[in-house]
């Protein structure tokens, strides 16, 4: 799984549909989608799994406007292609993105 | 096929796995989640053993144990389960398996408010975790709906970074007295007792909260914590006996009305839904499947017998 942070952040994900999970170590509910996440990244070939640790890189976190974590981002060409907030079963996430990815 | 299958993987499902592991069962623990709902409770101050804890912490180490027994959990979810006459089919997307008993510790889901403006601002200011959204909130006005033990906790962690948080209660406050009185003694907190949320409003995040008595209140967040009901969907075609909100009814040993189906924690019908009462279901419903597999096997074995 791809870290990111501020400084490789923008270069990652500047081209082509990147997925990325941003967390923070104090909340509970990321740490339990966390499993769900990462194996969803298998399904998902075509995409680029990243994580990004909101607690040490703030800035880009407060520049996309998050203010709920689990936050889910879906990047196209550096640009959101689409949100999931909160707390979700391993099924709703991979409907949730599926359906994000085939709309772009 | 595996002597037990236990679905869910907070307190309950956990502890029963505990159990199970030591009465020899061979056991897997099929969850949606890592920890349940408790791996989300700020702090939790009455799990003995522990002077104060948070749910994250206090869950990994249910884990930790689980897995030093080699108890497989596997983070899938339930779609369906079916009984034939001695035997247990449960369904996920990805797998089938196959039991002689299930405990159901799949715990509840949260409740929504059902109030315009709740959905479309999840993540702009609509949380249900105070754990995870609190410190987004550093001096800004924030609001909690809800009045039990859930609500009073978010209640005090957002007051450590917010500059004001109210408190907005259907009735009155149903928490234990230790957080009613924290909450009654925090100069940040201000409880509107006998008020309710009809609508959010904001344009790009949450702005205004209006009330039933007709204010309107400015605020940047809304936590809401309400309760939760039982999640039991998949296990609607097994005729399983529920209270009207949806519990399981179980009996002393943790069996349901289905013979071989026990359930444990806050999915089932009981006075109180602590981490330690779902805890000690756990236990006792392992231990009941445990005497009953032991007491079919001599059955079966006496049976053999007369036959020779």
């Amino acid at each position: 799984m791809l870290n990111l942070n501020n400084e490789n952040f923008e270069k990652e994900t500047e081209k082509d549909s990147v997925i990325v999970d941003f967390w923070a170590p104090w909340c509970g509910p990321c740490q339990m989608m966390g499993p769900a996440f990462e194996s969803l990244s298998e399904k998902f070939e075509k995409v680029k799994f990243a994580k990004m640790n909101i607690d040490e890189n703030p800035e880009i976190a407060n520049k996309l406007g998050i203010q709920g974590i689990p936050c889910l981002i879906v990047l196209k060409d550096g640009k959101e292609n689409g949100r999931i907030v909160g707390f979700m079963s391993k099924d709703i996430l991979e409907n949730k993105i599926s359906e994000i990815l085939n709309k772009s | 096929m595996y002597d037990l299958i236990i679905i869910g993987g907070g307190p309950a499902g956990l502890t029963a796995a505990i159990y199970a592991a030591r009465y020899k069962l061979k056991t897997i623990v099929i969850s949606k989640t890592r920890g349940g709902l408790a791996a989300s409770a700020h702090a939790i101050c009455n799990y003995p053993s522990y002077d104060r804890i948070d749910g994250l912490n206090l869950m990994e180490k249910f884990i930790k144990q689980v897995e030093e027994l080699k108890v497989p959990i596997i983070y899938e979810e339930v779609g369906k389960i079916d009984k034939s006459e001695n035997k247990f089919t449960v369904k996920t997307k990805e797998n089938i398996f196959e039991s002689k008993k299930v405990i159901l510790a799949g715990g509840t889901e949260r409740t929504k408010l059902n109030v315009k403006g709740e959905k479309e601002f999840i993540g702009r200011g609509v949380s249900y975790c105070a754990t995870c959204d609190a410190p987004f909130f550093k001096n800004k006005i924030t609001a909690v709906a809800g009045g039990g033990n859930a609500a009073l906790t978010s209640a005090l962690l957002l007051s450590e970074f917010s500059s004001k948080v109210y408190i907005i209660v259907r009735s009155k406050f149903r928490a234990e007295p230790s957080w009613i009185e924290l909450v009654e003694k925090n100069s940040k907190i201000e409880p509107l007792l006998k008020e309710e949320i009809v609508e959010i409003t904001g344009n790009e995040k949450v702005e205004k909260i209006k009330l039933k008595s007709g204010k309107e209140l400015d605020v940047d967040g809304i936590f809401i914590e309400i309760g939760s009901v039982p999640d039991t969907n998949f296990v609607s075609n097994l005729r399983l006996e529920a209270s009207e909100r949806g519990y399981i009814i179980t009996d002393e040993n943790q069996e349901t009305n289905i013979d071989g189906l026990y359930a444990a924690g806050d999915i089932t019908e009981s006075s109180l839904k602590q981490i330690v009462t779902a805890a000690s279901q756990g236990a006792v419903a392992s231990f009941s499947v445990y005497e009953k597999i032991k007491k079919q096997a001599v059955e079966i074995d006496s049976k053999t017998y007369n036959k020779t």
